[in-house]
């Protein structure tokens, strides 16, 4: 019962959380000394057409009124319109945030099946120079800024070797080729049974994802060898052991096993991580994703944009983080 | 031996391998689209009466045509487009346009002059950011009804009340704001008295050589041929790619997945130069970078302060070093291609002149200031040259690099002290320069018409009283002479140190041909483009 | 290190506390000295911050003086790393530029960790209201993307140093305050804390004198784990035009402004880069080292 409770308290604390995300980037909107009216009528617009828009745009009321209405409009689904594509910000965020997703969530994959293993191996082999290497390896995937990184693999594997495609999510061929169902191409070329353009899909995927997951290994493999470390010191190893069960039973099954929860805590973090720091990347890739749209509307001070974006990040980490303390608190069986 | 950690190692490699896979021997775009790659981020608007950036007014100078069009080889030639024939009554206040028989916009409506007619009505009664190009002509929502009329299907009259120069009508009317559309097809897509400018943003409905397919926003614009067009263009598809790094669009030329490069880089462009497997296209821009001098500082303000800071620029340097094949020097207001253009040097670097005329001031030893910049390339580079520059007479410059929108809302709002700018004409007339560096009818704050002279606080009544009077003057030769003073004048008092001219060059693969640079966005044409 | 002061940190019956702290530090240092990859790290480290502190003493030419008839030079006797796109010579650019880069890092951590450190040790000794309150306001903040706080603070303010400084800090002190207010949580219960509180200690004595010390190790671990992303964040500032600003040296503007020259000028953003690798890397092996060191059940 207790346990539900702070479940529910935890849930509870969400809209809290969130309305303070809206105040502070409506605040920081209003402070940015950018005019949005100006991006809406132009450089060489008379000053009476520009107050009248200003007028139009509800700019000029006063702050605390402008709020009142954002978060009215907000209650009941409206976004608001983007100055900047002329779309609605739902439609906008509907077609970017996937892009966002489909990156992520793939470089999260690589980066689990490539650094648990490895973050594994090193515990297993505690001390010894495949510890230190892979150490030395994961660490410097993570001290390059990810730009370089995106740079550099860009030039290697595009340029000179030739083994992958260019920035861009899908080939010149298949643009408009695939019906939009839920945005993530993956899905949807799969649902539309476009094999051609499913391949080509994962083709522009492969790059930005494993740069992303070059990026993020690290924390995933040292935390898994810390873990992994605890847990096979536990007691209930030695038992293990003493009944004779070989070394990858040992390992994977009991050690492995016992630090799942804790994993899947580290994974989910990670993966909020990922959604709110793909901008860099999507920039030199061209991937049109919610990190170029934020950085694009910020620029621009088109703040429904602004907002729309934060709030779905924010939304993102936080329904993440719940998610990683739920298993740490529910299923972990040593917390109590 | 196949264990975990080798399939694991699979896995990692295993999207780079199978990429492998799927890349063709050779990298081709499709024979019958072509693709250009370019920075595309600014346009907000696919509807002609209101784009105003520089991309939206590329491609929809490709969408829709105009009544009439200047010759890029001699400005001051007015040839036909969608009028074929025009009369102007002795006064000068009547024009009529005959329209060309059988022309159809891409929907297969007919274009008639109530097309016409209703094109300028929606630009002055949207009254958005290019509506001051008819409207300065003195039509406006509520007189449009009179001022411009269709007697017959194929006839248009437009009436003003001011004689300007002859060909100042006709250099508005061909802006990208009179881009004729299709009435039939906006009108059935109105909503809420809009007249169709929320379903014309992302739509098109007109004549030109093509049609828009699709806008993504910061990622693609997808433009197919108009089957009524005439003449026909070359390629069956455009697709226009959101690129934002030049190094990325370079790699992508080289590699085939792009057919054009637009914005590479001054060293990129050197470095496929001499390749015949490349070929450039060269376009010089009605657009000029100039140095602006906010005359409400007590330092800037003192004459002699601001002919040191234009004698103390190192221009030459700046134009072969900094900025070469993008942008050439030219040192008047009206950048080379606009009728009128001014195109001797007088200032060059000249340290010693420069010290005198600060020692004149009484400023001999120097002061600081600061300089609004944007902070991209090349113009941060060139800011910090000319810091360099003005350190050498004893002008303390601080660098205050900002997002180009912030750099326009200081300036707009009179805040900056020193700022390098640039400024784009928005038609082929000389007024759309001289008007805004010239006139200042109004200094107060409270202004309506934020003229760049307004903006660097600066007021000169006879140059003010001299430039309203060009825009009106008959004769052409005296309206040219007019301009030529107006530039040299403005050289000797203005507070502006017009440093360059931009140049805009596009990498096409060979094979590649047709795409023509003109001096204002829309005159960047893509219908001749082709593929071998 | 003399056989007799070894024996006196070393004994096992200390006589005095001093003789007992310093002997656990010692021990500990002997720890991570057997570390190598964590010595390598403290060397490279040291050396990075004793190179940029010196910079005027290792270059004669004037990281800003301009040349813009010899740009993009290639590495010569007269710039021994080359020249960047206005001519200026790189190798003083980048001592000078660690100056920058380096000092920003620290300038942040200066201000964050003890933000960190008092938000998250009140929030865990006082609980109750005091917790919630603070603790919502750090998830505010937690959620908050880091970029878009660091970017808007950055165009509200204007480019630059300062604000670059001040975005990262606002964004980067949340973890610190949760990992107090854990070790405060932890040590809120313990015996000492008790025995303290009868003899009529406040709570802020207790929190200043007992409990913050003791939320030290890992808080610099932490510091030290974050250097490296802190020196990442504020390159990538950079490289969005929103950190420190040309002609200001700073090893992720340099790269931001030489990007386009990586097909053929390569080294002009390759060298801060590789400076920003090795800083980021030595402050990554330094930290996993402190961590094996002060907080093994953290780390491992």
């Amino acid at each position: 019962m207790k346990r539900f409770r702070s479940l529910a308290a935890a849930v509870a604390s969400i809209p809290i959380t969130l309305f303070g995300l809206v105040l502070i980037t409506f605040l920081i909107g209003r402070v940015v000394p950018i005019d949005p009216v100006l991006a809406v009528v132009g450089d060489r617009a008379p000053q009476d057409v520009v107050e009248r828009t200003r007028h139009e745009m509800g700019l000029d009321q006063p702050l605390p009124q402008q709020f009142a209405h954002y978060v009215v409009e907000l209650a009941q689904g409206n976004l608001g319109r983007s100055v900047m594509t002329s779309n609605s910000v739902t439609t906008d965020i509907a077609r970017f945030f996937p892009a966002t997703l489909e990156l992520s969530s793939v470089a999260l994959i690589i980066a689990t099946l490539v650094g648990v293993p490895l973050g594994v191996y090193a515990a297993v082999r505690q001390g010894s120079w495949v510890d230190q290497i892979i150490r030395v390896v994961c660490l410097s995937g993570h001290s390059i800024p990810v730009f370089v990184l995106a740079l550099l693999a860009l030039l290697i594997f595009y340029a000179t070797l030739g083994w992958a495609p260019g920035p861009g999510r899908q080939d010149v061929l298949y643009q408009d080729m695939v019906p939009q169902v839920t945005g993530v191409l993956l899905i949807d070329a799969a649902l539309a049974m476009d094999w051609d353009a499913l391949r080509d899909a994962v083709a522009h995927l492969a790059l930005p994802a494993l740069v992303l997951a070059a990026f993020n290994m690290a924390y995933i493999a040292r935390m898994t060898r810390a873990f992994m470390l605890d847990s096979l010191r536990g007691e209930y190893i030695v038992t293990a052991r003493a009944k004779g069960l070989s070394a990858t039973t040992i390992i994977w099954r009991h050690g492995f096993g016992n630090i799942l929860v804790r994993l899947v805590t580290v994974l989910a973090l990670t993966y909020a991580g990922l959604l709110e720091g793909a901008v860099l990347t999507e920039t030199i890739f061209s991937w049109p994703g919610l990190g170029q749209y934020l950085t694009g509307s910020l620029l621009n001070a088109d703040m429904n944009a602004v907002l729309g974006a934060t709030l779905v990040v924010g939304l993102s980490y936080v329904i993440l983080n719940l998610f990683a303390d739920l298993m740490y608190r529910v299923l972990d069986p040593r917390v109590r | 031996m196949l264990n975990r950690r080798t399939l694991l190692g699979a896995a990692a490699i295993g999207p780079l391998l199978g990429t492998a896979a799927f890349r063709p021997a050779v990298a081709e775009t499709p024979k019958d689209v072509i693709v250009m790659a370019y920075q595309i981020d600014d346009i907000i608007s696919m509807d002609p009466q209101e784009s105003f950036e520089f991309s939206g007014n590329e491609v929809t100078g490709n969408i829709y045509e105009k009544l009439i069009h200047p010759d890029l080889k001699d400005p001051t030639k007015i040839l036909p487009k969608l009028a074929e024939k025009w009369e102007t009554t002795p006064d000068g206040l009547t024009t009529t346009f005959h329209l060309v028989a059988g022309r159809k916009f891409a929907s297969g409506n007919p274009v008639t002059a109530d097309d016409v007619v209703f094109t300028f009505t929606r630009a002055v009664a949207l009254n958005k950011a290019p509506a001051f190009i008819i409207t300065q002509l003195g039509i406006t929502k509520d007189n449009v009804a009179e001022r411009v009329t269709a007697p017959d299907p194929q006839t248009v009259v437009i009436k003003l009340t001011e004689q300007f120069a002859p060909t100042f009508l006709f250099y508005c009317l061909s802006a990208n704001v009179g881009g004729i559309v299709d009435k039939k097809t906006v009108m059935s897509h109105e909503t809420a008295g809009d007249m169709g400018n929320a379903w014309l943003k992302t739509n098109s409905a007109g004549s030109g050589p093509f049609a828009l397919r699709s806008w993504k926003a910061s990622e693609s614009v997808s433009l197919d041929a108009n089957p009524n067009a005439m003449p026909l263009p070359k390629a069956k598809r455009m697709l226009i790619l959101h690129r934002p790094d030049s190094s990325a669009q370079l790699l992508a030329l080289q590699k085939g997945d792009v057919d054009i490069a637009r914005n590479l880089s001054p060293e990129q462009i050197k470095t496929i130069e001499t390749n015949g497997d490349y070929s450039l296209v060269k376009g010089t821009k009605a657009s000029v970078l100039y140095l602006a001098m906010n005359q409400n500082h007590p330092n800037l303000s003192k004459p002699q302060v601001r002919q040191a800071i234009k004698w103390a620029l190192d221009y030459k340097s700046i134009a072969t070093n900094i900025t070469p094949n993008i942008f050439v020097e030219q040192q008047a207001f009206l950048p080379k291609g606009l009728p009128g253009s001014l195109t001797d040097k007088p200032f060059s670097k000249n340290i010693d002149k420069a010290k005198a005329l600060m020692k004149e001031a009484g400023l001999e030893n120097g002061f600081e200031v600061t300089l609004d910049t944007q902070n991209v390339s090349p113009y941060a580079d060139i800011a910090q040259a000319l810091q360099a520059d003005l350190a050498a007479i004893g002008i303390k410059v601080n660098l205050l690099p900002a997002e180009f929108r912030q750099v326009i809302t200081k300036t707009r709002a009179r805040k900056h002290e020193l700022a390098l700018l640039r400024w784009g004409s928005d038609y082929m007339d000389p007024n759309s320069n001289a008007q805004t560096f010239c006139e200042n009818v109004d200094n107060g704050e409270d202004a309506k018409d934020r003229t760049l002279a307004w903006r660097s606080s600066w007021q000169n009544k006879e140059l003010t009283d001299r430039a309203i009077a060009a825009v009106r003057e008959q004769d052409a030769d005296k309206r040219v002479r007019a301009y030529e003073r107006l530039q040299g004048d403005l050289q000797e008092v203005g507070p502006f140190a017009v440093l360059l001219q931009q140049v805009e060059i596009a990498a096409l693969r060979k094979g590649v041909t047709g795409l023509e640079i003109g001096p204002l966005s829309d005159s960047t044409r893509y219908v001749d483009i082709s593929k071998a | 290190m003399s056989a007799t002061s070894r024996d006196w940190l070393l004994t096992e019956t200390p006589a005095s506390r001093r003789q007992a702290a310093w002997g656990r530090r010692y021990r500990l240092w002997l720890q991570f000295r057997s570390n190598p990859l964590a010595m390598a790290g403290l060397i490279v480290a040291l050396f990075l911050i004793v190179v940029s502190l010196a910079a005027p003493l290792l270059t004669n030419q004037d990281p800003g003086a301009q040349d813009l008839a010899h740009r993009l030079a290639k590495p010569s006797a007269q710039h021994w790393l080359g020249t960047d796109e206005l001519g200026r010579d790189i190798y003083s650019r980048v001592l000078f530029g660690g100056r920058v880069t380096l000092g920003m890092v620290v300038a942040i951590v200066i201000l964050v960790a003890p933000f960190g450190l008092a938000i998250g040790c009140i929030a865990g000794y006082a609980g109750g209201i005091w917790d919630r309150l603070l603790m919502r306001i750090t998830d505010v903040f937690l959620a908050f993307p880091r970029l878009v706080l660091a970017l808007a603070f950055v165009a509200a303010l204007r480019p630059g140093v300062t604000s670059a400084v001040a975005a990262i800090a606002l964004t980067a002190w949340p973890p610190y305050a949760r990992l107090a207010r854990a070790e405060t949580l932890g040590l809120r219960g313990t015996d000492f804390v008790a025995a303290v509180r009868i003899t009529g200690a406040s709570g802020g004595r207790i929190i200043l004198r007992h409990i913050a010390p003791l939320c030290l190790p890992s808080l610099i671990v932490r510091v030290t784990l974050d250097m490296s992303s802190i020196i990442l964040t504020v390159a990538g500032l950079g490289f969005l035009g929103m950190g420190a600003q040309p002609p200001a040296p700073e090893w992720g503007t340099m790269i931001a402004t030489a990007r386009r020259f990586i097909l053929e000028q390569w080294w002009v953003p390759t060298i801060p880069g590789i400076a920003i690798f090795l800083a980021s890397l030595a402050f990554n092996l330094l930290g996993d080292g402190l961590r094996d060191v002060l907080d093994p059940k953290q780390g491992g």
